[in-house]
């Protein structure tokens, strides 16, 4: 009993290892990422009914490929439509008719397979899925978890879980999506797309409630894994290695964020002790590679004609990772760095928030009156009329400005428009301060 | 997602500092290659000959004695480490198997202690103050 689950173990543990490959493999095969899947999972429950047996075979990827091939050309064989195919597949597998005898040497060359998990992982990604999906699939088939892993992941039920990939794969095959990688200026585009789910994915971990952790699959890992994957088959691509920079750097500070009552600890107030240095030195070393990258592109990539003059979102806010990263403690910050990066990312991002942060470090570079200047253009801005955290910057920057009865108007508004009962408490508590400040500069 | 340390000992060749040939070196890149493509590998190094380096014992009345190498205990000797990140022991193991090695070699995997193995963590709500402005 004991020697069978091992087994079954032994066949999760390389399953993970190769799902992509084999999905992907299949996916050129077949040319539809869904069908590819299912003949994937086929190929997996043919692993769990022989591995335990007769042993985990010498290329267990190349005999799941196989065996999900031969499904395939079941299936097309069903389908007498497809008659063609069947007659392309059968004659590069030479079935025997039987069992899974096949001539493993035929297999696909590593540089197709790399080829293929490309097509995949644009795929997976396409901006025709919603968000979601893209998450849930991109889990599934590039990161080989299970329906269930994925439901606890996002504290969803596994029917949804589920029913989501379902609806993916549904969607992919009505929109029409052509399995295969986007070239130039398409490719730079779709990247986004994929940039976005992995980071979705790392900060749906980074958000999560460490309490119900140990339930959960490492998101922030997962992440951080499907990141390395995508250098491994992008190595060109400055904003791949930059976003792997960037996750790194965020995860590194996983245990000085909260305290020990789970509080969160801002980014200053951390004990930088807890950070992972480890880790970081990773993130400082995956930034070295973006701006490498970067410096190829902006010196050659002369083709498609469009050489990238300034870095993209993750390099920037990778960067601004970094600026902490590399001050030992918070005195020691270049905040004067850290607005100029901010500066940029503004310039691309139009956002906001963003520029909120570049006026906190302004505030720290410049003094109090500089960083509030900044943020007296937000003031008016319809987007930032809900968003607490204006007048709780803008109190702190007057509090440093000894203009406290202002102060505490700011408190006292951001205070009404946290949803975040602690966070009010906290904020009416910094109100109430400034009552006493003012009176005290008064008498 | 559980870290690996997988431990490479030393011999007489990698105590005398000789630097395999290159189509075994080749060899190890391309493994280590394979690693990093599926994003397991963290690091790889290897180690100089003891001889190279020291030991340092305590002794109970906090003297401290510096020894230098070449360590004489050949079973203390480590020639080189990988960490790996994966999702189970099985699955590093199964990685382990794929390395080019022979005749005899005898690697140790070694599951590295996490913070979740000291206690259950703590229950933490994130704030969306530090979500916006972590940085």
């Amino acid at each position: 009993m004991a020697e069978k689950s091992q087994a079954v173990a032994t066949i999760e543990a390389v399953w993970r290892m190769e799902a992509a490959r084999v999905v992907a493999t299949l996916a050129r095969y077949t040319g539809d990422l869904g069908l590819a899947e299912e003949l994937a999972q086929d190929a997996l429950v043919a692993a769990l009914e022989q591995w335990p047996a007769e042993g985990v075979p010498a290329r267990p990827g190349g005999w799941l490929t196989a065996v999900g091939k031969r499904r395939a050309v079941d299936y097309f064989r069903r389908a007498e439509t497809l008659r063609r195919k069947v007659g392309e597949l059968g004659r590069e597998l030479e079935i025997d008719g039987q069992g899974y005898e096949i001539d493993l040497d035929a297999l696909d060359s590593d540089a197709a397979i790399d080829d293929d998990l490309l097509r995949l992982v644009f795929t997976a990604c396409h901006p025709v899925l919603s968000a979601e999906a893209r998450v849930a699939l991109t889990l599934r088939v590039l990161g080989g978890l299970s329906t269930p892993e994925i439901a606890r992941a996002f504290l969803i039920s596994e029917s949804t879980a589920a029913q989501r990939i379902v609806r993916a794969k549904r969607t992919l095959a009505d929109a029409g999506i052509v399995f295969e990688a986007p070239d130039g200026a398409e490719r730079r585009r779709r990247l986004e797309s994929v940039l976005e789910v992995v980071y979705l994915i790392f900060n749906e971990g980074y958000a999560a409630t460490a309490g119900d952790d140990w339930l959960r699959p490492g998101l922030c890992e997962e992440a951080l894994r499907l990141g390395r994957v995508l250098v491994g088959l992008m190595p060109d691509e400055p904003e791949v290695h930059a976003l792997v920079a960037l996750m790194e750097i965020q995860d590194s500070r996983r245990h000085a964020r909260t305290d020990p009552d789970g509080e969160p600890v801002l980014l200053l107030d951390q004990d930088r002790a807890k950070w992972d240095w480890s880790q970081i030195e990773r993130g400082l070393k995956a930034l070295a590679r973006a701006d490498e990258a970067f410096a190829a592109r902006a010196d050659g990539d002369t083709r498609s004609g469009d050489r990238p003059t300034e870095p993209g979102a993750y390099h920037l806010q990778a960067a601004l990772a970094a600026c902490h990263a590399r001050a030992r403690n918070a005195e020691a910050t270049d905040w004067r760095l850290i607005a100029d990066l901010y500066d940029r990312l503004v310039q691309q991002t139009r956002s906001p928030v963003v520029e909120l942060n570049r006026a906190v470090a302004v505030g720290m570079a410049e003094g109090p009156a500089a960083g509030l200047e900044v943020t007296d253009a937000l003031v008016g801005l319809r987007a930032m009329q809900g968003y607490h955290l204006l007048p709780s910057v803008r109190g702190d920057l007057l509090v440093r400005l000894g203009r406290h009865t202002e102060a505490r108007s700011e408190f006292e508004r951001a205070a009404e428009l946290t949803a975040n009962t602690r966070e009010r408490a906290l904020l009416l508590a910094r109100a109430a301060a400034c009552d006493a400040s003012a009176a005290e500069s008064e008498s | 997602m559980p870290k690996f340390m997988v431990i490479m000992p030393g011999d007489t060749q990698s105590e005398a500092g000789i630097i395999p040939p290159p189509e075994l070196f080749a060899e190890m890149n391309a493994y280590n290659d394979e690693l990093t493509k599926a994003g397991v590998l963290l690091t790889a190094e290897g180690l100089k000959p003891t001889s190279a380096g020291a030991r340092v014992r305590f002794d109970d009345d906090e003297r401290r004695t510096v020894i230098d190498g070449p360590f004489t205990e050949s079973k203390e000797i480590i020639a080189g480490y990988w960490m790996l990140q994966a999702s189970s022991l099985e699955e590093v193991l199964e990685w382990v198997k794929r390395a080019p090695l022979s005749g005899g070699v005898t690697l140790q995997v070694r599951p590295l202690y996490e913070m979740d193995d000291f206690g259950p963590e703590f229950n933490a709500k994130l704030r969306e103050a530090e979500q916006q402005l972590r940085e």
